[in-house]
């Protein structure tokens, strides 16, 4: 191709792009305005995000509620684990400024460890997002319940601690419904029954009559829902052998007079299997649709960012084993690499703030 | 340096390029500026021969035409008539067309690439790989649009500013199916073509000019073509979210843009997006455009009267700022698409207070041509009388263009024919017309041939004829209420000619100017192709013009622009009718005397 007649140009007369006025070359100057172009593109969708956001009012789900897992653990650790992910790529851009200092030394070592280590903090970052992904795409152990009168139900806690219940009637704002379940002496294992039962509800392993429904869980073990025995608040489970009965709300003192109706309504819905896990496209059991949807789509696209600086990052850093900036004489590509990196960077902190922190 | 240069550009003579690398896949600046050029005529025809299809069905509705049947068939022209989803889909394509790849890559591809690296001094531009991918990925972009013109569901239907829900529900109309997406990805590939070719533009002009072009030393084109590319890099990213959210919208089943709808009878899932969302980011990108495209044109007309009128621009530091207020101003205007959106009327009066401003920036710019042209020594080549003509309906649709800017006005008049007769006379004809000044005027550059001035005449004068034969009507049709984008609208009693009413005969009487102004542009053509194989030779400064690109041998200087070392600039540009000089026009590159005044 041409390119041969280009690089002549380019090596001997001077066409490659002189540094006046900015002291920079053009690969910078380019590299530069690419960036505030990007930075419009990120901008335009989370203007769109606070557009649509406005328009719920109160009724966007809170960050340090959605986002309190940690991996391996149990427990409530509101925004730890993305607090980790932050930290851990900031730590990236810091060892890409090291990269670039130790490339104006021409201190090729340095260069390549400095790079190794921004390499593994991307990689080491996409990994958690992955993870993150997929807790909130499985969703809570209680999921979202959609009752019969169009309200929206859910329940935050442990099995056998439910430490909030909530339910929204169509069209109005997120209210607290009060604590319904508080009886401590539910064993784990009780919880987990518990959670089994709302499964093959959702899947709808149902049978018997209106009064009675019989629901047959994965382990072979048959539930029902006693329509009279409802009225404590009683889930009869009967485990294959003995009679187990999960107490889900003895308490009637902790029954808010006036959502009493509501809690009747969740056990129904949970007969009926109108649960929902986690997240998807279509819906998630953590507030309105559009919420997953910016959520995934919005993260998706910086981490598809991060996936592309990550590239570039080993590309560099196979070009600094070689010795290829060595002979060129400078380490310019580290540089522009870095501005990649340190935008890549500064866009999460953005989007950490607009998705969990407000 | 120098003798290194000469070298190189030695060695260059000597190095055989293939057809390929030369014509094809060139790293060339001007090539690739031809190939935007040849491509965008070829789009520009296609984009006319829709617009004369639709204005056929809107003079005669109903009546069979076999213009209409030979070119749409039976599918889309049923027995020589129209067909109801064929007009949506020709109205969207033409404006698509006509706005991004006529006068956005045509426009401003054609003439940055050519002009900016000639007239700063440069031997290419900043990359001439990049420059190379610029143009593909647009003639990709160009030839998956021409596609979705012939999918069995048809093109995409909803308006060039594809507004959702109709854009984003694959069952609305036909054209919303595989049309629509083609649309998408044509689009997208166009805006990665737009952004990385202004990368470059915007890199060349700021660093790669030759010893001596300060910032203000150089020509107005580059001002222009420079602000137009900052513009593009600021505003077609945000046209690139909203693209991806109706993607993703039509693609996945999100609801971005869509909310509690019922198609056909049956409710739709999507709760929770708004519609309104969408005009927000597309017009945070769209009225920008609209200077996108003007800019470069202005830029033009500004260097070919100065030329022609052998006098200096007039008020060289005010046309910088009025560019510059331009650029700026065209960020924070663009709800005035949105009065009838149902925004809030004061926040509506804050868009009609930037988008007034807008009229001072335009008005030092057509004062400052017309004081160019106050008693100059005007030489009138086809280049200065489109220039001109370009000054003519930049007065005459900015005038329209105060009447809109005001809400209480423009929601009278929102939608109809008054807006389209605004918009075509001040950005589609304006621009139009720089392009073809563009083409005159550096023709001889381009091809080293000059074209031939009678065909010139002819061409100006039949285009501007019927320019305002179309477009003059078009503003009473739309004060008498036509709403734009209707199939017919002769079932409207208003509108009915036996009703008294004179709307369809007007139609009839743009239309007919149309095909008049369609059948001109042949002048053009014949004359652009013929001058290209066997115009006459073209002398080395044919307009006896300053800038440096008339300091390079005229055929076509091979690649690196210079034989030799680069010119070195001593003064600015409009140094004409110089007082105490031997010439009419002192070159950029002729030393001050001493003691003589840099103005």
């Amino acid at each position: 191709m041409s390119g041969h007649a280009s690089n002549e140009i380019n090596a001997k007369a001077g066409w490659d792009g002189k540094v006046s006025p900015f002291s920079a070359g053009y690969g910078k100057l380019m590299m530069w305005f690419f960036l505030v172009s990007d930075a419009l593109t990120f901008g335009g969708f989370l203007v769109a995000y606070g557009f649509i956001r406005h328009s719920y009012d109160g009724s966007w789900p809170i960050g340090e509620e959605t986002f309190d897992a940690l991996p391996l653990l149990h427990g409530s650790y509101p925004l730890a684990y993305v607090a980790l992910m932050t930290f851990i790529l900031i730590i990236s851009s810091v060892t890409m400024v090291l990269a670039v200092e130790a490339g104006h030394r021409m201190d090729r070592k340095g260069v390549t460890n400095w790079m190794l280590a921004t390499v593994l903090g991307g990689l080491i970052f996409v990994g958690s997002q992955a993870w993150e992904w997929s807790h909130f795409i499985h969703g809570t152990k209680f999921g979202k319940v959609e009752l019969s009168d169009g309200s929206i139900a859910t329940a935050k806690g442990e099995f056998g601690k439910i430490n909030s219940f909530t339910v929204v009637k169509p069209g109005t704002h997120y209210h607290e419904a009060g604590t319904v379940i508080t009886d401590e002496n539910i064993s784990a294992e009780e919880g987990d029954l518990m959670h089994a039962f709302q499964h093959a509800a959702a899947d709808g392993h149902l049978s018997g009559s209106a009064d009675q429904l019989m629901i047959t869980l994965h382990d072979g073990t048959v539930a029902s829902v006693d329509k009279e025995a409802d009225k404590d608040l009683q889930l009869i489970v009967k485990q294959a052998g003995n009679d187990h009965a999960v107490s889900v709300a003895s308490d009637e003192e902790t029954r808010i007079h006036e959502n009493e109706g509501s809690v009747d309504l969740y056990y129904e819905a949970l007969a009926k299997g109108n649960v929902i896990y986690g997240a998807n496209l279509q819906e998630n059991e953590y507030g309105p649709q559009t919420y997953g949807q910016f959520f995934f789509f919005v993260t998706g696209f910086h981490g598809f960012h991060v996936t592309i600086g990550i590239i570039l990052n080993i590309v560099i850093f196979l070009n600094v084993l070689k010795g290829t900036y060595h002979r060129r004489g400078h380490y310019e590509m580290v540089e522009k690499g870095g501005l990649y990196w340190h935008f890549v960077d500064l866009v999460w902190v953005f989007v950490f703030t607009f998705f969990y922190l407000i | 340096m120098a003798a290194a240069a000469q070298e190189a550009i030695h060695e260059h003579d000597h190095h055989e390029e293939s057809f390929v690398s030369k014509y094809i896949f060139s790293y060339d600046h001007k090539m690739i500026g031809k190939q935007f050029l040849l491509t965008a005529i070829f789009m520009g025809v296609v984009g006319m021969m829709l617009s004369i299809f639709f204005r056929i069905q809107l003079a005669w509705p109903g009546e069979s035409s076999d213009l209409l049947n030979m070119f749409l068939g039976e599918r889309w022209a049923p027995d020589g008539i129209l067909n109801q989803d064929m007009y949506l889909g020709l109205v969207t394509i033409h404006g698509t067309i006509m706005v991004f790849f006529v006068l956005t890559g045509g426009l401003s591809g054609t003439f940055s690439n050519v002009l900016i690296p000639l007239q700063i001094g440069a031997r290419d531009m900043a990359s001439g790989f990049i420059n190379m991918m610029s143009y593909w990925l647009f003639n990709v972009s160009s030839i998956i649009m021409l596609i979705s013109l012939f999918v069995e569901s048809g093109p995409a239907m909803s308006g060039w500013t594809v507004y959702p829900p109709l854009s984003a529900l694959p069952q609305a109309v036909s054209g919303s199916g595989l049309g629509m997406t083609l649309w998408l990805l044509s689009l997208t590939i166009f805006i990665a073509s737009s952004l990385i070719g202004s990368l470059n533009y915007i890199s060349t002009v700021i660093n790669l000019r030759t010893k001596g072009m300060k910032m203000t030393r150089l020509p107005l084109t580059i001002w222009a073509f420079l602000i137009t590319a900052i513009v593009g890099v600021l505003s077609f990213p945000v046209l690139l979210s909203a693209a991806l959210l109706l993607f993703m919208d039509r693609t996945m089943g999100t609801s971005f843009y869509l909310s509690e709808i019922i198609i056909g009878g049956e409710m739709l899932d999507n709760v929770g997006g708004s519609p309104i969302l969408y005009q927000h980011l597309f017009w945070f990108l769209g009225h920008p455009e609209v200077y996108i495209v003007l800019l470069p044109a202005l830029g033009i007309s500004s260097e070919i009267i100065s030329t022609n009128s052998r006098k200096p621009i007039f008020g060289y530091r005010a046309m910088i700022g009025s560019i510059l207020a331009i650029g700026f101003l065209s960020f924070i205007v663009w709800a005035h698409h949105m009065f009838v959106s149902g925004m809030d009327p004061f926040l509506g009066s804050v868009f009609v207070f930037t988008t007034l401003l807008i009229a001072i920036p335009s008005a030092v710019k057509v004062f400052n041509y017309l004081t160019t042209l106050w008693r100059g020594s005007i030489i009138f080549t086809p280049a200065m009388l489109f220039a001109v003509g370009l000054v003519s309906t930049f007065i005459s649709g900015g005038v329209t263009g105060i009447i809109l800017a005001d809400s209480a006005l423009d929601i009278q008049v929102h939608d109809t024919y008054f807006v389209v007769a605004h918009f075509h006379v001040v950005m589609g004809l304006s621009a139009i017309f720089g392009m073809f000044a563009g083409v005159y005027h550096w023709f001889p550059k381009m091809y080293g041939r000059m074209m031939n001035n009678r065909l010139g005449y002819a061409h100006f004068w039949t285009t501007i004829v019927s320019g305002y034969g179309v477009f003059l009507p078009m503003h009473f049709v739309g004060l008498g209420g036509t709403p734009r984008r209707y199939y017919d609208n002769s079932v409207f009693d208003t509108f009915n000619p036996t009703a008294g009413e004179m709307v369809l005969d007007l139609n009839i009487i743009i239309t007919v100017f149309a095909i008049i102004g369609a059948f001109g542009q042949l002048f053009f053509f014949f004359n652009f192709f013929y001058s290209i194989f066997r115009g006459p030779k073209a002398p080395l400064n044919p307009w006896k013009s300053n800038t440096l690109e008339w300091t390079t041998p005229t055929a076509m200087p091979g690649h690196g622009n210079w034989p030799g070392e680069l010119p070195v600039v001593e003064r600015w540009p409009y140094d004409y009718s110089k007082p105490g000089a031997e010439d009419d026009f002192i070159p950029q590159t002729v030393p001050l005397k001493p003691g003589e005044e840099e103005h």
